[in-house]
């Protein structure tokens, strides 16, 4: 089951947005862990790269303050309908998932 | 109509459990994703020094062109939506600083040449403070702030 949920739709206005949603803990490494006590390292999505037709639209480049389970919301011009989408993530752990969706 | 879109994007993200697979697997190295990772900025502990390490300098001009949406009061400060739009052209990076956080810096998004100058996420804020919006275009620094009331604090501890 891919982490990340995405979606693009084409405005009238030839814009389209994108949304996507990771799951992801995005632990500070602040945070104690309730049962043991110990701190919960530090894991979080340092990147997050979007590319339309093989260009980059969108790079995020993150820290742990972004909230567990991110949002991300952006809008670009110059698509058509069909064109396809690329999502792809890497943590400060080295775990990396990507996904594919086309615009509607 | 909406339940036929629904299930299209259901079917693209099972599609895609193979490339997952395929990263634990070992097949495709994840650390060649990724690109310079701007670690002094992040672990910046004052605004001005995550700036200054983000993009070289730390001369912001106050724009009223940058719109901030967050809200007034967040009562849990660990989900704080935000989203940041400006009429400013040539944009080329947007970041998202929360003034009172231990490392202000949240986040800093490099736009395509066609993308919008707009984006939307959720951050966590430690306490009350600014959200500090900073936009790079044209090679200038611009940047706006809106201040957020944090009722639970979201940073742990």
């Amino acid at each position: 089951m891919s982490s990340i949920k995405m979606r693009a739709t084409l405005g009238d206005n030839g814009v389209t947005t994108v949304k996507i949603l990771i799951s992801h803990p995005m632990d500070t490494g602040l945070e104690k862990d309730k049962k043991t006590g110990n701190l919960i390292p530090a894991h979080f999505i340092q990147e997050v790269v979007c590319e339309h037709n093989g260009a980059s639209v969108l790079t995020a480049e993150w820290g742990p303050a972004i909230s567990k389970n991110p949002y991300l919301s952006f809008r670009f011009k110059g698509a058509k309908a069909g064109d396809a989408i690329k999502v792809n993530w890497v943590d400060n752990q080295g775990n990396s998932d990507s996904d594919e969706t086309t615009i509607q | 109509m909406t339940s036929m879109k629904r299930r299209i994007f259901l079917k693209g993200s099972l599609a895609t459990g193979a490339i997952g697979m395929a990263v634990s697997a070992g097949l495709i190295t994840p650390r060649m994703a990724l690109a310079a990772w701007p670690k002094a900025a992040f672990d910046a502990t004052s605004v001005d020094s995550a700036v200054s390490n983000l993009f070289g300098s730390s001369t912001l001009a106050g724009s009223d062109k940058i719109k901030i949406k967050a809200p007034d009061i967040a009562e849990n400060g660990a989900v704080v939506p935000i989203s940041i739009e400006t009429d400013i052209k040539g944009v080329e990076s947007i970041s998202i600083i929360a003034e009172k956080n231990a490392t202000p810096l949240t986040s800093s998004f490099v736009l395509g040449k066609d993308t919008e100058a707009f984006i939307a996420t959720r951050i966590k804020m430690g306490k009350t403070g600014s959200v500090i919006a900073v936009v790079k275009a044209g090679g200038k620094l611009y940047s706006t702030g809106k201040e957020v009331k944090v009722t639970i604090g979201g940073c742990g501890g």
